[in-house]
């Protein structure tokens, strides 16, 4: 019975000192492609919002209105119509990077899986990441897709043909130590 | 197998709050933008006339509006649609704020440019400001020859000028109300009774049914109207319709001209008598330029 208390106190104490140690970014990368006959189009997000902690947990999350797209109206319509930026103003995710710690190389491959929250929708995403350690960054990439009806994003059909059913997500996310 | 449990419950319970205590870094973190509040109406016309809205820089806006004739005048002018009279425009947005144009409307062979300037954004956030405020002014020209020809006016005196102050509040996502002070300048008048300067207050509105088809009202009160025609306070009720890069606007109103000297001025028909003219506006826009990063 002791030990396991022992053993309790140990993780919980062990935990603690890991959360000393936060890696974290304000100017992450995200960007969106979605290809269609009639057009493809990209938006860029370059104030994105990342932390994470030795212990390979994560949390991203942005503006939705920080998006940029190449027109100024299909960015008005993203936030006014589509994504509804004014009632879900941001888009989040937390999750974990699977097997952190044990992540020796300079350039890991690994997967990240977690939830992400898009216009007050959850889903689970599961994605291969590649994870670098360099000059004191832990740097994070990757890309993956996510289905745009997953999300209740109802999509006229005037423009059907326009947006394609599943968006293409890349991300690149830059940490560095953070310091409180 | 019972402490177990416990072992893996308190496991997990620290897992989430170490989630909460990231997320609460992130919140603590994220800069608090203010939110500048976009699409208070869906094009820069509510109905008749503007709205707050300008167009995004290096946006070219060709702007084609048609009134038909007064539908009570019957089966032999088919309700009105036999006399139409065209108003087309374009409309550059030279920066986010600031909108120059030059249009031409048939009735009365008028040519009209105007500038428009967006003084003031409605945002939320850490600056908070409750309504966007737009100044517009427009000059004139008309050009028909209702003259005799030994009576030829000069150029100056078929000029004619309207400022307006533009104050909108978007109270929500359905919901936007207008008013506009408006003060219009003929530099001649019919007869040396009837007002130089005339003075007016429009109320205009967009209720939104559906993401892209609202209900639009517009209401022009003037105050001290011309004495040597008869005129009526300008009205127009219709649907305005939004697809991608088209709006396309449904319209029925007593006033036959579409520029602001002549709807909210010259407006003759009795709309409750049924001297209303349908018409329609159709905007599409061009993309001249990218647009540039911008941090919100």
């Amino acid at each position: 019975m002791k030990t396991y208390y022992f053993l309790l106190l140990t993780i919980l104490f062990l935990n603690q000192t890991f959360s000393q140690d936060k890696y974290f970014t304000k100017e992450g990368y995200i960007s969106f492609f979605s290809h269609s006959r009639v057009e493809d189009i990209k938006a860029e997000n370059n104030h994105v919002l990342s932390i994470i902690d030795t212990t390979g947990e994560i949390a991203v999350q942005l503006l939705m209105r920080s998006f940029l797209f190449k027109k100024a109206l299909m960015q008005e319509h993203f936030n006014d119509n589509y994504i509804e930026s004014h009632k879900y103003p941001k888009a989040k995710f937390k999750g974990i990077i699977l097997n952190f710690k044990e992540l020796d190389e300079e350039i890991n491959e690994t997967r990240i899986i977690g939830v992400l929250s898009i216009h007050g929708i959850n889903k689970e995403i599961s994605t291969k990441a590649i994870i670098n350690f360099q000059n004191e960054e832990i740097i994070i990439t990757g890309e993956f897709t996510v289905e745009v009806v997953d999300f209740n994003i109802k999509i006229p059909s005037v423009v059907i043909n326009n947006i394609a059913k599943t968006i293409l997500i890349t991300f690149e996310l830059r940490h560095k130590l953070y310091i409180k | 197998m019972k402490k177990y449990t416990l072992l893996i419950l308190i496991l997990g319970l620290n897992i989430n709050l170490f989630s909460q205590e990231l997320e609460d870094i992130l919140e603590k973190e994220a800069p608090d933008y203010s939110t500048t509040i976009t699409g208070t109406f869906h094009g820069t016309r509510i109905m008749n006339g503007h709205s707050v809205e300008t167009r995004k820089r290096g946006i070219l806006e060709f702007l084609i509006s048609h009134r038909f004739g007064r539908i009570n005048s019957g089966i032999d002018d088919l309700f009105g649609l036999d006399d139409s009279n065209i108003r087309f425009g374009f409309e550059y947005a030279f920066t986010d704020d600031l909108t120059i144009a030059l249009g031409r409307s048939s009735f009365e062979k008028t040519y009209d440019g105007y500038i428009k300037y967006r003084l003031l954004k409605q945002k939320t956030g850490e600056q908070d400001f409750p309504v966007s405020l737009t100044l517009f002014g427009s000059a004139t020209e008309k050009t028909i020859k209702d003259y005799e020809p030994e009576d030829k006016p000069a150029f100056k005196d078929r000029l004619a000028y309207t400022s307006q102050i533009l104050l909108a509040r978007k109270f929500n996502s359905n919901f936007s109300f207008q008013i506009m002070p408006t003060y219009i300048h003929f530099n001649m008048v019919p007869t040396t009774n009837d007002p130089n300067d005339i003075f007016a207050v429009g109320f205009g509105t967009r209720i939104k049914i559906s993401k892209r088809v609202s209900i639009n009202g517009e209401y022009y009160y003037t105050i001290n109207p011309f004495e040597s025609i008869d005129t009526n306070n300008s009205l127009a009720i219709g649907v305005g319709i939004e697809t991608g890069g088209h709006i396309f606007q449904l319209i029925f109103t007593n006033s036959r001209s579409m520029i602001e000297k002549g709807f909210i001025a010259e407006t003759t028909g009795e709309f409750f008598n049924g001297d209303i003219h349908f018409g329609f506006n159709i905007s599409r826009a061009f993309h001249l330029k990218k647009q540039k990063e911008k941090l919100y």
